[in-house]
């Protein structure tokens, strides 16, 4: 019993500390960005391997998960003969849930574990101590761009996924199962909101952004500089992060979409 | 030897280093001086702290006590732009090369020099083709450095380390797992560039012949403490019995070849503990 407790001492100590330099590692991370401004190369670089190389996985899961969105909704609304605003029903889930969260949670999977790995990688290898005694900030050089790389590419992945989505759904739901094609469009236009749908959807993808970046970057900045460690610094990035995303996500819809 | 009158000609300077990594002491109250101009060697096995006494010295690692002093600098009391402006003026070789592997051999050499130095491109080839052609490797610019031998990762390193023509080079085990080709192209290289660029050289090796061929002063060190020190000569003339040992590799001396373990026989009759 004592040592359950010492444990739980133990690992909540850890816990803390761990959260203190990761905040700390957040705070540097932001005032770098600063230097990466007047250096876009190091920007554009990044949001390639960062945001390009996700298209793919993000477009297909998209058109996947709009495609099974018109099913079930037309099943569940044809029930009501209500199978004409399947485009809202597609959408709203899109716009509002899926794309944010989904497109988050592939993102920690594809660039988020590849982040933690090239990191940790760069610390095992001594890069980054090799860039610190050439007086060349890590943080800045490295970390920054990755960060801001991660916090840009969220949202257009989310609306990429959310647009290839409302697709998906539009061909099964009339190409497949005889909804009106016009119907479709126009109800989703009518009542999907910007204010209260869009652009609450893009809150959310640029927090989810922001905390699946800082923790990839901060695993592998963290990890122990051997090859086992820097796996497990990319399976926590990914548990982690969907940890964080789903939690964020229940947080942020209560506040949005809480009184109506 | 005259302390005094060494002091004044250091570049860098130990003074009273004590360094622990949890519980283990790895340096006890070290002193160390570095010339300028000359090489000056730290030996040691594995593991007593040699990378570690270089990471002190570039001010990555703080000491628990004692200062280290680089060109007149206090380097653990500077603020830390003016650290790095002092790393611009020193150059370290990594013991694995520690090149970056996403761009090649040429964009390594050129790194430092884009990052501190706003030179048209143009000057950034010429500066970087001559670098190369210093260690021998200008033709080998457009290679990933996944393509590179160990020795040639080295070469680059170094071809890398001198680009922004630093006043000393700290050397991360040069020789180890080198074939004897790349060592003593290594070691020809390590002193005409000391002699060549006026650098002042500071080597961290095991590697006894190669080292003693270069170094002007050698420093031994074991268990946090300096157990010897002098010129090559002097060194290979020790009395030392611990010197003697290091030196000439035997396997048992004043360092045991067996790992603390209790007594032998008793520990092969007992039953042992068993893991489930
Ligand atoms: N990051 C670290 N954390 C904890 N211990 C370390 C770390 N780096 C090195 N050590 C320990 O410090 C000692 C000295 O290491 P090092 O300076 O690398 O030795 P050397 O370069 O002489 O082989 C070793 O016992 C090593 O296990
Ligand atoms: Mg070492």
């Amino acid at each position: 019993m004592i040592e359950l407790l010492q444990n739980l001492g133990k690992n909540t100590r850890t816990g803390f500390t761990k959260l203190g330099r990761g905040t700390f590692f957040l705070l540097q991370i932001i005032s770098g960005i600063l230097s990466v401004l007047p250096r876009p190369r190091l920007l554009l670089n990044q949001m390639y391997s960062v945001g390009v190389l996700s298209f793919l996985i993000i477009t297909i899961s998209g058109l996947f998960v709009g495609m099974v969105l018109g099913l079930q909704g037309y099943y569940i609304l044809s029930d009501f003969g209500a199978e004409e605003t399947l485009g809202v029903m597609v959408a709203a889930s899109l716009v509002r849930e899926l794309g944010p969260v989904v497109s988050a949670l592939l993102f920690a999977g594809r660039a988020g574990s590849a982040l933690t790995a090239e990191i940790g990688l760069m610390k095992a290898t001594e890069q980054l101590s090799g860039m610190e005694m050439m007086a060349v900030d890590p943080i800045k050089r490295i970390i920054s761009p990755r960060f801001l790389a991660g916090l840009l590419s969220m949202p257009l992945l989310a609306a990429l996924f959310s647009a290839v989505g409302i697709i998906g759904g539009q061909m099964v739901g009339s190409g497949l199962l005889g909804v009106d094609e016009g119907a479709y469009w126009s109800q989703m236009q009518a009542n999907i909101d910007f204010q209260d749908d869009i652009i609450n959807g893009v809150i959310k993808s640029i927090v989810f952004g922001f905390v699946a970046s800082w923790i990839a970057l901060f695993e592998g900045y963290d990890a122990i500089p051997t090859s086992e460690g820097v796996s497990r610094a990319t399976t926590r990035t990914v548990v982690n992060s969907a940890f964080s995303i789903l939690g964020l996500d229940f947080i942020l819809t209560a506040l949005m979409f809480g009184d109506n | 030897m005259d302390n005094s009158v060494s002091t004044q000609n250091s570049l860098v300077s130990v003074q009273n280093l004590s360094f622990s990594r949890g519980n283990k002491k790895i340096f006890d109250d070290i002193s160390l001086e570095f010339e300028r101009g000359k090489v000056t060697a730290i030996m040691g096995p594995s593991g007593t702290g040699k990378t570690t006494l270089l990471k002190l010295i570039g001010g990555q690692l703080f000491p628990e006590q004692g200062t280290v002093i680089v060109d007149d600098n206090n380097v653990h009391r500077l603020r830390r732009s003016e650290l790095y402006n002092l790393r611009k003026r020193m150059g370290m070789l990594f013991q694995s090369g520690a090149l970056l592997t996403d761009m090649n051999v040429f964009d390594n050499v050129a790194f430092p020099l884009r990052e501190h130095t706003h030179l048209p491109e143009s000057m950034i080839r010429t500066l970087v083709l001559m670098k190369l052609q210093a260690v021998g490797l200008r033709g080998a610019r457009d290679l990933m450095p996944n393509e590179l031998s160990g020795g040639m990762a080295r070469r680059i390193a170094l071809a890398r380390a001198i680009a922004l023509d630093p006043m000393m080079i700290m050397y991360d085990e040069p020789f180890t797992g080198q074939d004897p080709i790349s060592k003593g192209a290594l070691v020809h290289l390590i002193k005409s560039l000391n002699t060549i660029l006026g650098l002042t050289s500071i080597i961290v090796s095991h590697d006894v012949q190669e080292t003693a061929a270069i170094a002007d002063y050698i420093y031994v060190i074991s268990e946090g403490k300096v157990v010897g020190q002098g010129t090559p000569k002097e060194i290979e003339q020790s009395e030392s019995d611990w010197v003697q040992q290091f030196m000439n590799g035997t396997a048992d001396g004043p360092v045991h070849f067996h790992y603390p373990a209790k007594d032998y026989v008793d520990d092969l009759l007992s039953t042992g503990k068993r893991y489930s």
